[in-house]
């Protein structure tokens, strides 16, 4: 019986967290918001999830077993992550073929080009998602208008979201409640501000991140908006609006908290939420479109090797 | 709110099966295999020859160097050969072989259970003792006890901090001993405390280990200037340097020794071997011993002679499960895996833990998602992630600015990672492989 | 418009090759041009074989010294250096072919294993960690530290016998490979005359019933081969035998008479010649000399 025992070095016991873990526990994070999203657009929400899962997941898949040659890791979800929050940054009226394209995008240059999970620099979601806005901006950018479990798809009938409302000096804004609860326009997963902190919430509970990113991108939102506002509020809404309106929320808790894609130390989180919320606001404001988040993020994931090796851990002994 | 040390560290499951279960004496094997190198630093030097015959507590190895120990038999018989054993290193090392006849012990060993509370000794008479009953710390490091007690020129000893903690999951040898010897302990710390000149000491106890606190709180009034202080479970709370930023809020600087922030750490199971050695005149060659497994029937807490098989340990405790896949020599974070029961136990043998073949077999790893969650577990702030990419590509140059010498190496990296990323290994490589650089520079 | 954008880029463009090339000449580092030629011959493997940073420095070095002796492409070998060395003007020394020998035959077969490792697949870990997956603490992990270390992919793991095994014909001698095993199994030798050589495939140093019972083909330092040579080649310390190739005849005697097959020949006829190809042997080894 004693015969081959097994011998490694120690620890001899691992805590039973998994990759799979994870990314399953933020699929979860992200379902009130796609009930959200399902309700107030519809059959158009589910065509463009279920689309985008799919090709994101096939994508992996045929680049890992036939162009990289490597076992496939489908089960670890980060595929369907990716493909759920590309949907989620997507408009419900996409017709398939652009959000293949996107999908195509996001797996295979966002991700799979780099070396595959783990490897690349760009959020894979928000790689499709602004290649897709560059290279169809009309249609990445009429939204339709939300409305009860309507089933209308690339038929639906458009609007602008609050953004591009003020962009173009529209005066009248939805309420705070119907912000709050996702009834705007805007892309699909982005609209639930309620829902999306649900989703915060319980991803602060399983530990599957801290609250360094979210918090400091959205506090500095606040503040520079804030600030802003107090100088000219005719020419600048309040941070509220900032806070709730397009992509901030999606974006502050699910894309910029990507591990891959983020620095490693609780300063250097906090360096690079600063970042993003100083550049969110600058685009929004300053910038030629309406929306900077994802601009924002993935200026900064790209400054995110450089926040390593400048953010180091605090040694033991320092204190 | 309980302290605890202040960066990073886990909670593995305690898993603690053998808790509150008495220590029992082990029946003699029938010969015992004392290693040379049980200790921290040079190895012992034999002083006896085949055909000699020893009784317990005779010196048969004497300290190989200013930082060694001496050895003592642990039974009464017949040297069998000084030859190669397969200890827990995972070589073949110097051992004395002992056929064991009767059980005869030096005359000058105080074998009565009488506590004797006075110690009117000099310092430099108790390190002394100490020394000649070849004590090193118990708690699995088994570094020369005397050698902690002269503290270098320039530093002075301000308190003991006794650790009690005992944060590896699975073991309760230190438990079962203060649950039992809490009185010997506590004269011991006195005796600790009075070799290094200071007035105060802290014993430092988990809060999973609550009978044991009550019960030394309680004695502890007699004595002067000994704290007991619980502290908050977490591991790795028993590192040298945890311990005393969790007590005294005073963390040791990069490359420094423990010994500048005026702390002198000692065990609680080597308080207790003190006790014995000064009070008693009983040298270090026997200690409790846990044994412990989810599958093992019977675990217990066992006394137990140095140069013990451990195949009759885990006889004692029903011997070895049909599905055992790993034994460890200590605990499972820090515990060495062994390859047969045919090793020794040694001064150092905290425990023995049996694992099923399921629990054995590691997990495939997969690709660094760079979570950084061994980054928040890691005590010592380091980087483990980047660590192992360093020592991959032998970037020796990086990995020490990056600290890989300062790793403790308690595998709460490897604990925590979702990926399954074997990081401790390739960092314990790399940190043996910067020490050699580091001292190759300094020589 | 045209024309401003042409003559201010243009004079942007001449003012900075301006101080480029000031720059160049006034910071120029003065390199021996040799360098550069020795370079060119080398065969630019970087392997580190001879002891220098890479070919570059193996040429500044060779370039400094006095003479070659002692300066030795493993690579390139012969033929190289004589190249460097009328390059350079100065005499070649004649090198020695050596080669790098896997001195351990425990194959799984003759010594089992009793544990199984479950580590990084390291030698250099595992062998941190503890002995190996059989009795034997000597012998060959099989987990390809060498092979990593080849730059020639010249050296492989045999999937049934579990050791290194050199391909003679790839192997350029650089020793990347001895020095990244952490056992010391690997050794460089002589190659020997046709690639003729016999070494002794086993460095455990424990005694002989200990040794025997870890691996049915170790070396057990009963000292037969020793009594057996005639030339004094053949050395025992710590229980195992060494033979010096400077001092072996490849007379084969040794390989006879070891009880447990643990002294290698390689690349000799069989046996029924042995007493010609023996002198053959010795006339070209004086040849040599």
């Amino acid at each position: 019986m004693e015969n081959n025992l097994y011998v490694s070095p120690s620890p001899h016991i691992h805590g039973g967290d998994s990759v799979s873990k994870n990314m399953y526990g933020v699929l979860i994070a992200l379902l009130p918001a796609l009930l959200v999203s399902l309700y107030f657009f519809g059959l158009g929400a589910l065509i463009v999830i279920v689309t985008s899962v799919v090709a994101c997941a096939a994508f992996e898949f045929i680049i890992q077993k036939y162009l990289m040659k490597q076992k496939a890791s489908l089960c670890d979800g980060s595929a369907v992550l990716t493909g759920l929050l590309l949907a989620f940054n997507l408009p419900s009226n996409l017709p398939i073929w652009i959000i293949l394209i996107g999908a195509l995008a996001a797996i295979g240059i966002g991700k799979m080009s780099f070396g595959g999970l783990g490897n690349n620099i760009f959020n894979p979601a928000l790689v499709g998602r602004v290649f897709l806005l560059i290279s169809f901006p009309a249609q990445m950018t009429t939204w339709p208008t939300p409305g009860v479990f309507p089933m209308t798809y690339t038929d639906a009938q458009t609007g602008a979201t609050v953004l591009t409302a003020m962009k173009e000096g529209a005066t009248t804004l939805p309420s705070y409640a119907d912000m709050l609860l996702g009834n705007m326009g805007g892309s699909l997963g982005e609209v639930g501000a309620i829902a999306l902190l649900l989703g915060f919430a319980f991803m602060l509970w399983r530990k599957i991140i801290t609250w360094h990113i979210p918090v400091s991108i959205l506090a500095t939102v606040a503040v520079f908006a804030g600030i802003m506002h107090l100088v000219d509020p005719v020419a600048y809404v309040d941070p509220c609006v900032q806070l709730l309106s397009g992509g901030l929320l999606l974006g502050a808790i699910f894309m910029a908290t990507d591990y891959v894609t983020s620095p490693m130390t609780h300063g250097g989180m906090i360096v690079y939420g600063i970042g993003i919320g100083i550049l969110t606001v600058v685009i929004r404001l300053f910038g030629a479109y309406p929306e900077g988040m994802s601009f924002a993020i993935l200026i900064m994931n790209a400054f995110t090797p450089l926040i390593n090796s400048y953010m180091k851990p605090k040694l033991f002994g320092d204190k | 709110m309980l302290k605890t040390f202040r960066i990073g560290g886990i909670h593995p499951p305690e898993n603690k099966l053998s808790a509150g279960k008495q220590i029992t004496g082990l029946a003699l094997p029938t010969q015992v295999i004392i290693p040379l190198g049980q200790h921290i630093g040079a190895p012992a030097q034999a002083l006896v020859k085949k055909g000699d015959i020893v009784k317990v507590g005779t010196p048969i190895a004497k300290a190989g160097g200013f930082v060694s120990a001496n050895i003592h038999a642990s039974v009464s018989g017949k040297v069998a050969k000084v030859d190669n054993v397969l200890d827990a290193s995972g070589y073949k090392r110097m051992a004395i072989y002992i056929d064991v006849v009767g059980d005869e012990w030096e005359e000058t060993i105080d074998r009565s259970e009488t506590l004797i509370k006075e110690c009117t000794l000099a310092p430099k008479e108790i390190v002394d003792k100490i020394a000649a009953c070849g004590i090193v710390g118990l708690g699995g490091a088994t570094f020369p006890t005397q050698v902690k007690l002269m503290p270098p020129p320039g530093t002075k000893a301000e308190l003991i901090i006794i650790n009690a903690v005992e944060c590896e999951p699975y073991l309760t040898s230190d438990h079962a001993l203060m649950l039992e010897k809490a009185e010997e302990i506590l004269v011991g710390v006195t005796i600790l405390m009075q070799s290094v000149s200071v007035s105060k000491a802290v014993i430092g106890v988990e809060n999973n280990k609550k009978d044991a606190i009550e019960k030394l709180t309680s004695l502890a009034k007699q004595y002067a200037g000994i704290e007991i202080m619980p502290l908050k479970v977490q591991y790795p709370q028993g590192g040298e340097k945890q311990l005393i930023d969790a007590v005294i809020r005073k963390q040791v600087k990069s490359g420094g020794l423990p010994i500048s922030t005026g702390a002198v750490v000692q065990n609680v199971g080597t308080a207790f071997a003190v006790y014995e050695a000064v009070q008693k005149n009983k040298p270090l060659f026997e200690r409790v011993v846990t044994v412990t497994g989810k599958a093992v029937s019977n675990t217990c807490n066992l006394l137990v002679r140095v140069g013990t098989p451990i195949r009759y340990l885990i006889e004692a405790a029903g011997g070895i499960p049909e599905n055992t896949g790993k034994i460890i020599g200590g605990g499972p974070m820090m515990g060495k895996a062994l390859i047969t029961a045919d090793v020794p136990v040694t001064k150092g043998s905290s425990g023995i833990l049996l694992m099923t073949k399921e629990e054995s077999v590691r997990k495939p790893m997969s690709n660094c998602i760079r979570c950084a969650k061994c980054v928040s577990a890691c005590p010592m702030g380091l980087n483990p992630t980047h660590l192992m990419n360093l020592t991959e590509f032998a970037e020796w140059d990086g990995a020490e600015k990056n600290h890989i010498a300062d790793c403790i190496e308690c595998g709460s990296c490897s604990f925590t990672c979702p990926a399954n990323r074997p990081l401790l290994d390739q960092i314990r490589f790399g940190k043996g492989k910067v020490m050699g650089i580091i001292r190759a520079r300094k020589s | 418009m045209i024309l401003i954008a042409v003559v201010s880029l243009g004079a942007i463009g001449f003012v900075g090759a301006g101080i480029l090339y000031l720059a160049s000449k006034k910071f120029e580092v003065y390199e021996d041009p040799r360098i550069a030629q020795v370079q060119e011959i080398l065969p630019a493997a970087n392997c580190g074989g001879c002891g220098y940073p890479g070919c570059g420095g193996f040429a500044a070095a060779c370039v400094k010294a006095d003479s070659l002796d002692g300066f030795l492409c493993p690579v390139g070998g012969a033929d190289v250096m004589s190249q460097v060395a009328t390059i350079l003007g100065k005499e070649v020394v004649a090198a020695v072919p050596m080669v790098a020998v896997v001195r351990c035959n425990g194959t799984c077969s003759s010594r089992p294993r009793n544990n199984q490792y479950d580590g990084i697949k390291s030698c250099t870990i595992a062998s941190n960690l503890y002995g190996g997956e059989s009795a034997c603490t000597n012998g060959c992990l099989g987990y390809g530290d060498c092979v990593v270390s080849c730059a020639f992919d010249a050296i492989s793991i045999n999937p049934t016998t579990g050791i290194a095994e050199v391909d003679e014909a790839k192997c350029t001698s650089c020793g990347a490979c001895v020095k990244a095993c952490p056992k010391a199994i690997i050794e460089l030798r002589k190659k020997g005359p046709k690639s003729r050589r016999i070494f002794v495939s086993c460095i455990n140093k424990d005694k002989g019933a200990a040794a025997k019972k870890a691996c049915a083909n170790a070396c057990i330092g009963c000292s037969l081969c020793k009594k057996q040579c005639e030339f004094d080649a053949i050395t025992i310390e710590n229980n195992v035998a060494y033979i010096d190739y400077n001092k072996c005849r490849l007379c084969r005697k040794c390989v006879a008479v070891c009880p447990t097959g643990a002294i290698h020949e390689l690349n000799f006829p069989p046996r029924k010649e042995k007493v010609v190809e023996a002198k053959v042997v010795e006339t070209s080894e004086t040849e040599n000399k």
